[in-house]
């Protein structure tokens, strides 16, 4: 196996070796709290511009199935891990993870302090890096990561949303209870998946769709999906998602889509430290006070001080750091949320926003 | 919402004495709750009868009662104290099962008293089986078909008509699966359900389906009022179904199982919490999944908290038994904080960047006639656990901490495995297991073969796998190089197994990485796996990058724990640790705590100032003294384990704080205490050392039986036997040399029926404090673990234990002991013999401090420190005793079906309770009483005795039969007692044919 160095735009380099591709590949450095989900995360358009490192040491164990994918590809450039496994078990397993990074084109490092890591990036901060196998001499790879893009202010979402608007189910959904437009800056299957069990018919559109387009197919709904990057990066979005709200169609955001939405009704976006990624956070659902356990993955957030207050209310917020994790509007069938309640992978606790927005669509069209 | 105003005295149920399937765990959980409560402004009252807790120290709770753990004694407890509300679910199933007895007697209500954490509805919806599964059921989670009978007809029934072989047995309400088992056939059926009826304490049984070889989870759980509800930990057996989870090796978090298959499992958790209706507080629910389809059944839910909840306290840095009591009493997790973070609440589910491995720990050398094989009835008496930065490195770290003479998966251990029975190894659930399948893998079985013979999943075959190919590039390597070694030490391995591997000694592979710059760091448990700083100190090494030690400018100590429980080291040496930290931390010392035993209150986080979770080998040790430079280590309170390092640490240059181990040495050594004796003028029974089996008999002639036998070395009485024949010489003698080889046997004459007595003192250097003289019930030679005995001595003369004490006393001047002895002396005649001296706590500390209410343990730790028993006002000092307190052993035969339940100078004991009372005889009843054993006060009584007995034997005999009871016996001493002019019943011993004992016990009630 290949000799790897990671190396940080601080100056910051780990070592460690390459259990699955090789050569040069560039992302800002963020960890994953997840000990389960690896096929998903590695799957999930969020992570695009991005190289993971999980912090549980041992990742592969039940290797790569069929049903766990989140998109039609890997979008992450690279995963960090302690350890990879070098056999899996699983029944429902048809590969090894070496193998489907490989398959890929993507890199996978081991053999390196996955904690360091973690704490460096939670001390100092989710920064540029550069992966290398190829160029070993540290000095030049640091003057690379400090010399790459990066994503702040890159729009990522439309480097990732489908090339053309598709239908969900394939084939439609002759029975559906309610047609849904979905705007997709990088959306994971299971928001679509999880649609389609609640009788939704989805019609998914690039995030560079007219908004007249959307309009058009006169949906009961239209929701936001996740994405990749700085949402203060894509203002197009922001703005179709701003002419969207105007229909007064009920609208619900995920993530990515809870930023556009935000920003659309005038809030204003900010970095977080390190991001919050994760199966563990724990969400309060200030209209009622309790607690749900969710996934998250999102570098950026919502200043809850920048929400008008005569437009929208802030509806559920992050108990590790009270940050703003769901807003709705006062007036408008609209509300959206930080964080995954498509869950894949994490915990299933925020599924019935789902529920709230089929519930949003009945009551709208009655 | 805040706690509740409207309750403000609470009792809590303890889990009484260390039994198997219910150890330390419960003291661990107890005390946190206690304090927890407390914290909250709540008075506590509190009952168990077991002496040696942390739990049943007067700080504690406001009111601590040692007492047994029935309703009667709780009801009385309840109309003195008058609390408002009974805590059930943090004293295990005793306090679970004593609980609802109280509500079905009416006492609860009688008194006005509510049941908070579980209520009774809740606590039977999780506990009576066929209600759990119409539940389960309603539901739609699957269980595994299975039917309640109440007797062996209906057994017979289900089995011929519902079930197919093999059948598993679960009897209703009983601890770590009492008297339950897997049938293979009618035969067994019948006999594993009758032992299982009785064990019930509703006399039902579940006859289930076997899912035997199917992966086996558990899920810990916690919910509150609001609903909120949270997975603490998931954790994996590496065992598969088979194996009760207690014997079973764990693993946390899962391994197998993919996020989507782990979201099921978490879904299921918090429905089947939802379900039973557990409004507050902890359960932990178990799973199995067919590792073919994934399809998935529940095992069974327990509404409180429990080993595993201890186990996964530890494994995650979550103090579950802490939130389960203030759950209780009002709060929601998102009201209260995570201790570790200190910034983000508890309403969070941890994450954790380490492997944890729990293996338990078997005694069965102490009982070698049991069915070792395990099942589905829990046979471990203790377990320790190891946390690594991988698999291979945690599960090393654990089979190292075990104590079994092993320092990892290791070739040691493989010398315990008989090479040519590996199939019969791979084929039973045997605790030899995982060493037959390193050996067959280096035979050449491949892993598939392996994985059809054992069913552990492919995912740990590898594992061990891997752990060979390392183990053969060590052997093979020209030179152990750096990397070599680093990815040795990566993965686990010590410096004495590499060392056995490259034929030199742990020292070389020591010296030889320390050379290389191969040391390990320290990482933190911080429950969120980095994510945010942790203020908690609570580490494990590994060979990482990144040290996370804290050094500050308070002078620090080390204590040494005892490692995992076992027969003859348990509880009570995690008692005597925990004070002595306590002593340090109050006396201004940083205290540091290095202990392998997740059961323990040691190794809660809260207990020390720092918390090291490792092997207690010398190796772990010492990388800990390096990396935390201590002004020394305390060695006297762990019991055998630290004692055992102390020699080599020692000659590492490690300060041991308090006696020296020369003088540790010298008592154990036979001819220097023969010296120190003589020159003291002190009586020992007549003895002699033996190295080889012909000295011994040259030793046993002259001295004449009959003679005490016993290795030198060992705790708890290990291979220690009374020979009275001849013949019986040459058995014993070898089976002590193979209990503790390279060191001499130690042969004494045997002092028929005299008394014994134990004493626990401390000493300064220059004056002595008899902590506590206790007389034994049993007389000299049932092991003084195994005997019942009484503070203060309730038959020997002042003038007696006046001798005793001046003997006690200038034996530890002259062994210039700086902390705590005991003392064993045998009374004969009126004569004193000096049995055994040991230089260190004993297991009794706990019981004395609490019948004389004077912390020894922490007088010793000051005194350890420098301070004089003039200082601490101990010189000249008595306590003044209105009481008798009575100590009595509980033992774990109903576990091990075939052992003979007869005591000898083997321990065999896993616990202890005490009972207090203003006389003897009542203080004897109520330890009795909480020791499980109903005195009858009528009916028969049976007899039987060896020919050198029965003079003894008749007058025992008239006793009882003066008493009101009926006499029966066996042929000789039938013929005895007959003699004696008692009216006597003959009966056959077990062996002759005709009705025999067994029968009798059956019909006559005896």
């Amino acid at each position: 196996m290949k000799k790897a160095i990671i190396a940080l735009e601080d100056g910051t380099c780990f070592e460690g070796r390459a259990f699955a591709g090789s050569g040069e590949f560039f992302g800002e450095l963020v960890f994953n709290t997840s000990m389960t989900g690896y096929q998903e995360i590695l799957t999930d358009p969020s992570y695009h511009g991005q190289i993971v490192t999980m912090t549980y040491p041992l990742i592969g164990n039940y290797g790569i199935n069929e049903e766990d994918v989140e998109s039609r590809g890997i979008f992450a450039q690279g995963l960090i891990v302690s350890e990879c496994s070098r056999v899996y078990s699983n029944w429902r397993a048809t590969q090894s993870l070496p193998y489907y990074l490989e398959e890929n084109g993507k890199i996978g490092i081991d053999d390196v302090d996955t904690r360091a890591i973690t704490l460096h990036i939670r001390d100092k901060g989710a920064m540029k890096c550069v992966v290398s196998t190829e160029d070993l001499d540290k000095d030049s790879l640091v003057a690379k990561a400090k010399a790459s893009k990066g994503l702040v202010g890159r729009d990522l979402a439309t480097e990732v949303t489908c090339e053309n608007k598709y239908v969900w189910p394939e084939g439609g959904k002759p029975d559906a209870s309610h047609k849904v437009a979905v705007i997709d800056c990088g959306i994971k299957l299971n928001q679509l998946r999880i649609l389609d069990d609640l009788g939704c018919e989805c019609t998914v559109f690039p995030n560079t769709t007219a908004a007249e387009e959307i309009l058009a197919t006169h949906p009961d709904g239209i929701f936001v999906s996740n994405g990749p990057g700085d949402p203060s990066g894509a203002p197009q979005v922001t703005e179709l998602v701003g002419k969207l709200i105007e229909s007064k169609i009920p609208l619900f955001g995920i993530c990515f889509g809870h930023q556009m939405l935000s920003l659309a009704l005038g809030a204003k976006s900010f970095k977080l430290k390190f991001g919050h990624r994760g199966g563990n956070q724990p969400i309060q659902d200030l209209r009622t006070t309790k607690v749900e356990i969710a996934s998250h993955n999102h570098g950026f957030c919502i200043d809850a001080d920048s929400i008008n207050s005569d437009i929208a209310e802030v509806t559920h917020i992050n108990l590790n750091d009270n940050t703003v994790a769901g807003i709705k509007h006062k007036h408008q069938p609209l509300f959206c949320v930080q964080y995954h309640p498509e869950a894949a992978p994490g915990p299933h606790d925020p599924f019935y926003l789902f529920e709230e927005f089929i519930d949003l669509m009945k009551e709208n069209a009655s | 919402m805040p706690k509740r105003d409207d309750i403000h005295h609470i009792l809590i149920i303890g889990s009484g004495p260390i039994v198997i399937g219910q150890a330390c765990e419960f003291d661990y959980s107890g005390t946190q709750a206690c304090k927890a409560l407390r914290e909250e402004g709540y008075k506590v009252s509190l009952i168990n009868s077991n002496p040696a807790t942390i739990m049943t120290d007067p700080a504690t709770a406001d009111r601590t009662y040692i007492e047994p753990i029935t309703p009667e004694a709780v009801e009385k407890i309840i109309i003195k104290e008058k609390p408002d509300a009974l805590l059930s679910t943090l004293g295990g199933q005793t306090a679970l099962n004593t609980s609802m007895k109280l509500v079905d007697q009416g006492i609860l209500e009688k008194y006005g008293v509510e049941m908070i954490g579980a209520t009774y509805d809740a606590i039977m919806r999780g506990e009576e089986r066929e209600l759990f599964k119409r539940i389960m059921a309603e539901a739609d989670i699957q269980t595994l078909r299975s039917y309640e009978v109440h007797n062996l007809d209906e057994a017979r029934v289900v089995a011929e008509t519902k079930l197919d072989f093999p059948i598993i047995i679960r009897p209703s309400f009983t601890l770590g699966g009492t008297g339950g088992g897997i049938a293979a056939d009618m035969d067994e059926l019948m006999q594993i359900a009758e032992g299982g009826l009785q064990a019930s304490l509703t006399t039902e049984v579940l006859l289930e389906e076997s899912v035997f070889g199917w992966k086996e989870y558990e899920m810990e759980v916690m919910r509150d009022k609001k609903d909120n509800a949270i997975i603490i930990c998931a954790i994996e057996n590496m065992d598969p179904m088979g194996v009760h989870t207690g014997d079973s090796i764990t693993v946390a978090p899962a391994q197998t199982l993919t996020d989507r298959e782990y979201q099921i499992l978490r879904d299921a958790s918090l429905k089947v919490l939802r379900v039973v209706g557990v409004e507050t507080g902890g359960s932990n629910v178990q799973f199995c999944i067919n590792p073919k389809t994934g399809q998935l059944a529940i095992i069974e839910m327990n509404p409180r908290v429990s080993r595993s909840s201890a186990l996964a306290s530890k494994a995650t840095g979550f103090p579950i038994a802490k939130l389960a009591a203030k759950l209780a009493v009002g709060y929601t997790l998102d009201e209260l904080s995570n201790d570790i973070t200190q910034e983000t609440p508890a309403c969070f589910e941890p994450s954790i960047d380490y492997v944890v491995t729990k293996i338990p720990r078997f005694t069965f050398e102490k009982f070698p006639k049991a069915d070792s094989q395990l099942g589905v009835s829990m046979k471990s008496v203790g377990e320790t656990m190891a946390i690594g930065r991988n698999f291979k490195e945690s599960f090393q770290k654990a089979f190292r901490s075990l104590e079994i003479g092993v320092d990892g998966l290791d070739l040691k251990a493989e010398a315990k495995v008989d090479e040519t029975r590996l199939d019969d190894y791979l084929l039973t659930t045997c605790t030899e297991r995982m060493i037959a399948i390193k050996m067959a893998l280096k035979k050449g079985y491949s892993s598939e073969k392996i994985h059809e013979m054992t069913f552990l999943d492919p995912w740990f075959i590898d594992q061990i796998l891997q752990l060979i190919e390392i183990e053969t590039k060590i052997s093979e390597a020209t030179e152990l190089e750096y990397d070599l070694l680093k990815l040795a030490k990566k993965n686990g391995f010590s410096d004495d197994q590499i060392g056995v591997l490259r034929g030199c000694s742990g020292d070389d592979i020591r010296a030889l990485r320390k050379g290389l710059g191969i040391i390990p760091v320290y990482s933190l448990v911080d429950t969120c796996a980095g994510e945010f700083a942790a203020s908690t100190p609570y580490f494990y090494s590994c060979y990482g990058d990144l040290d996370e030690t804290r050094q500050t400018d308070k002078k620090s100590v080390i204590v040494l724990g005892s490692g995992p429980n076992r027969i003859g080291q348990g509880i009570e040496f995690d008692y005597s640790c925990v004070h002595t930290v306590k002593a340090l931390r109050e006396m201004g010392y940083e205290a540091i705590m290095v202990n392998s035993n997740p059961e323990t209150v040691s190794t809660d986080y809260d207990t020390s100032d720092k918390l090291y979770f490792e092997p207690l080998t010398f190796e772990d040790v010492m990388n800990i003294y390096e990396a935390e430079n201590p002004i020394g280590m305390i060695v006297q309170m762990g019991g055998q384990t630290p004692l055992n390092l102390a020699d080599r640490l020692l000659e590492a240059g490690v300060p041991i704080l308090g006696t020296s181990p020369k003088s540790i040495a010298a008592a154990e050594d036979r001819e220097q205490f023969r010296v120190l004796l003589n020159k003291l003028q002190l009586k020992q029974p007549e003895s002699g050392t033996a190295r080889t089996l012909d000295e011994a008999k040259v030793i046993a002639k002259r001295i004449g039986l009959p003679v005490m036998i016993r290795p030198s070395f060992v705790l708890g009485g290990r291979a220690m036997m009374v020979a009275y024949e001849e013949d019986e010489l040459e058995p014993f003698v070898n089976a002590a040399f193979a209990a503790s080889p390279e060191h001499p046997v130690l042969i004494d004459r045997f002092l028929e029926h005299a008394i014994e007595v134990d004493i626990d003192l401390i000493c300064d250097g220059k004056d002595v404090y008899v902590g506590g003289v206790m007389e034994h019930v049993e007389e000299a030679g049932i092991h003084s673990g195994d005997s019942a005995c009484s503070i203060p001595p309730y038959t020997l003369s002042e003038e007696i234990i006046a001798r005793i004490k001046t003997a006690c006393t200038a034996m530890a001047l002259e062994l210039n002991v700086k902390g705590l002895m005991n003392t064993q002396i045998a009374v004969k005649n009126d004569e004193i013999y000096i049995i055994e001296v040991n230089p260190r706590a004993s297991r009794t500390v706990p019981y004395v401090s609490k019948a004389t209410n004077v912390p020894l343990a922490n007088f010793a730790t000051q005194v350890i420190m420098g301070k004089t028993l003039a200082e601490l006002g101990l010189v000249g000092f008595e306590p003044k005793l209105e009481w008798f307190a009575i100590k009595e052993a509980v033992f774990p035969f109903n576990r091990f079906a075939g052992v003979d339940p007869i005591l000898g100078p083997e321990m065999k004991s896993t616990g202890e309770v005490m009972g207090i009372d203003k006389t003897f005889e009542l203080a004897y009843w109520k330890a009795q009483v909480a020791a499980g054993q109903v005195l009858p006060t009528e009916g028969s009584v049976f007899i039987s005795a060896k020919d050198r007995d029965k003079d003894w034997i008749v007058e025992i005999g008239k006793e009882f039969h003066d008493l009101g009871f009926k006499l029966v016996a066996t042929e000789g001493t039938a013929q005895a007692l007959h003699n004696a002019g008692l009216e006597v019943t003959l009966t056959h011993k077990l062996a002759e044919d005709g009705k025999n004992v067994i029968d009798l016990m059956k019909d006559l009630g005896v």
